[in-house]
């Protein structure tokens, strides 16, 4: 069983729900994202979510933008962020680690370098945004042969038909992404979010995370009463930019113990 | 018949192409390869194309041969596919015609477009002012500064341009906050690409919207001189004149086809928009695979052209496939090289050249020098220089 599929068992069996929260790797300066993963995972994080800078990341809002170009600054491509996590995995072997990025770094080093790469580091699962699940064969099968997990995106205008196509490709779990638009857009209405998420539930019995425009916690707390598991990128990455080194972590740590507790 | 029959049905030129876009836009471009499908042979939609392209833009753009260019140039004899006469003044309204029909036809009130120099903005305002559509452009912070005539223009067609400031302000940057407000706004928006990039269907729909441009240049060379150039040469930044022009003569022999890219300072000293010609590495960007300036983690680097229609870091997907497949050639011309070119063609033939199509006319001058008085090149002349001048006075320290 990968961490993955352990972490949402043993959340079942206590009747909880996940909490992913969302960091770029890098933002502000590498020298904080280990810091930072292991004082979200004390916090109350059941997954992190680790963002992977690109100079084009089309799907994303202007805060997750503004991020990568932080971290970009110092240079953190691919190589570092799997670096990030062998250097998090010394000291924490349960909470699963997803990285979240676009498709052009990771052919930049090559898929099957990759994949490897990302095993030996402690990788648990891979989402490309870019990637929909009609030009990734390849890739899914290199992932697959490191036993890494596959996470595909969801959204309000995937078609029942669509929606069987990427569940056949999944693993790990599905991000339902619970707007149109791109990350920290605006506010999500719950109901309908509601409804979408018992829909694909009809198609797959993989639990069903939902991110995208969960800003605060009494979002998370509505999200968490239906979802499997809660994202939350843009408002951990808007902490982050508002916040002053000596700060930084103590208003993460902060954030998570707040959502923690509103989904609990 | 053309025996070339590309793309596949994914948008796939060989490994180039497809459709690499989040799961929030699939179904925006389910819908549009649907209908694009629906209409790109339909004949009421295509005489509806065909009346505009000659009532509003002017067209057919002549083909005229530049004869005292030619011997002053010395060799092979230079012939200019006019599309500087378009109305707008460049290659882009081709486009933005035929896209903005299908929006009109597809029940979308609002449509948006990205632009570098504001050429493809100034195209896409002006067809959603005749259609009565409203019209958002998005383009990068530095090149409104630079471009502000066309700013302006755009203005008074009753668009609205927005100027946008992440990453490097420029055409690239422009592409990314389209993509954002298309994604946001799916059901009542239509977004009108300007180039034969981006995810399928689009390098294909819009090298359908600008083969007009060789098939009519096959008919008239050949009442003009009784015969095909043996060669065909354009500027590449995206590559949509280029792919106009080619496409039609993919499948007619002993045409060569040269395809001119931005070699800016020069190749060698990587400050420069030419992908193909300096074989740079594949990958994905925009939502299509294809060549890409990048750096070793994947990242996109900054280009450099004087010719902001040619300061893109990747190439239409099409163009990859054909360099790949040897049925194209790609070279590189420099700043200088290009400005040469310009004022030659200005003083010799009393035509103000783009300066993006000026990279097209320099490649031409080196290659006519090398062939028979008898010899035909035909150059793309996309578009027309007054967009220019502000860029060419600052070069010589004239204020105007």
């Amino acid at each position: 069983m990968s961490r993955i599929q352990s972490t949402f068992a043993t959340l079942k069996a206590n009747n909880k729900k996940a909490l992913i929260p969302y960091i770029t790797a890098g933002d502000p300066h590498p020298k904080f994202t280990v810091e930072l993963m292991h004082a979200m995972v004390k916090s109350g994080a059941d997954i992190i979510e680790l963002g992977v800078p690109f100079s084009d990341p089309m799907a994303d809002g202007p805060v997750i933008q503004r991020a990568s170009e932080r971290a970009l600054v110092h240079k953190v491509g691919l190589r570092k962020v799997l670096a990030l996590v062998k250097e998090f995995r010394l000291d924490d072997d349960n909470t699963p680690v997803v990285i979240m990025g676009y498709a052009n770094p990771i052919e930049a080093m090559g898929i099957a370098t990759f994949a490897a790469s990302a095993k030996e580091s402690g990788v648990d699962g891979v989402l490309t945004v870019d990637y929909p699940p009609e030009e990734c064969e390849g890739f899914i099968a290199e992932l697959n042969k490191h036993d890494i997990d596959s996470i595909f995106l969801l959204s309000p205008t995937t078609e029942v038909k669509r929606i069987d196509l990427v569940v056949k490709q999944a693993t790990g779990f599905l991000y339902y992404v619970s707007l149109k638009g791109v990350t920290g857009a605006a506010n999500l209405d719950v109901e309908e979010v509601k409804t979408r998420v018992a829909n694909i539930r009809k198609q797959t019995s993989l639990p069903v995370g939902v991110g995208f425009g969960v800003k605060d916690a009494a979002t998370a707390k509505s999200v968490a009463a239906f979802a499997d598991a809660v994202v939350v990128g843009s408002r951990t990455v808007l902490t982050i930019e508002q916040s002053s080194e000596e700060t930084l972590v103590a208003n993460i740590s902060a954030l998570i113990e707040e959502l923690r507790s509103a989904i609990d | 018949m053309q025996l070339y029959d590309m793309p596949d049905e994914r948008g796939h030129f060989g490994q180039f192409g497809g459709s690499f876009v989040a799961e929030t836009l699939v179904e925006a471009l389910d819908e549009l390869r649907v209908m694009y499908e629906k209409y790109r042979h339909d004949p009421e939609f295509l005489a509806e194309y065909a009346y505009d392209l000659k009532h509003f833009v002017g067209r057919p753009s002549p083909i005229y041969h530049a004869q005292r260019w030619s011997d002053k140039v010395g060799g092979a004899q230079i012939y200019l596919k006019r599309e500087d006469l378009n109305h707008t003044g460049a290659h882009k309204v081709n486009n933005t015609i035929g896209q903005a029909l299908l929006a009109k036809r597809m029940g979308k009130p609002r449509v948006i477009a990205e632009t570098g120099a504001g050429q493809h903005g100034v195209a896409t305002a002006t067809i959603a002012a005749r259609l009565g559509l409203e019209c958002v452009v998005y383009m990068g912070s530095e090149d409104v500064k630079r471009q502000a005539p066309n700013v302006f223009r755009m203005k008074l067609l009753g668009a609205t341009v927005v100027p946008v400031e992440s990453g490097s302000k420029t055409l690239k940057d422009a592409l990314n906050e389209a993509m954002r407000d298309w994604v946001t706004n799916i059901s009542d928006t239509f977004y009108i690409i300007g180039t034969v990039a981006g995810p399928h269907p689009y390098p294909m729909m819009v090298r359908d919207f600008q083969a007009i441009i060789g098939i009519e240049a096959k008919e008239q060379m050949q009442e003009m001189v009784g015969r095909q150039p043996d060669a065909v040469v354009a500027c590449v930044g995206g590559g949509s004149n280029a792919m106009g022009i080619f496409y039609p003569y993919i499948d007619v022999p002993n045409v060569r086809l040269i395809g001119v890219e931005a070699a800016g300072h020069g190749l060698e000293t990587g400050r420069h928009a030419a992908p193909l010609s300096t074989n740079s590495a594949v990958g994905v960007l925009h939502g299509n695979r294809t060549y890409l300036m990048q750096d070793e983690d994947g990242n996109i680097i900054e280009t450099h052209s004087i010719s902001a229609g040619l300061d893109y870091p990747g190439v239409g997907p099409e163009h990859a496939w054909l360099k790949d497949i040897k049925r194209a050639e790609y070279v590189g011309i420099t700043d200088d090289e290009a400005m040469t070119a310009f004022h030659s063609l200005c003083r010799t033939e009393g035509i103000i050249p783009a300066l993006e199509s000026s990279h097209a006319l320099a490649h031409a001058e080196k290659m006519a020098k090398t062939m028979r008085k008898d010899e035909i090149i035909l150059v793309n002349l996309s578009g027309r220089g007054d967009k220019d001048i502000n860029t060419v006075a600052k070069l010589a320290n004239i204020t105007l």
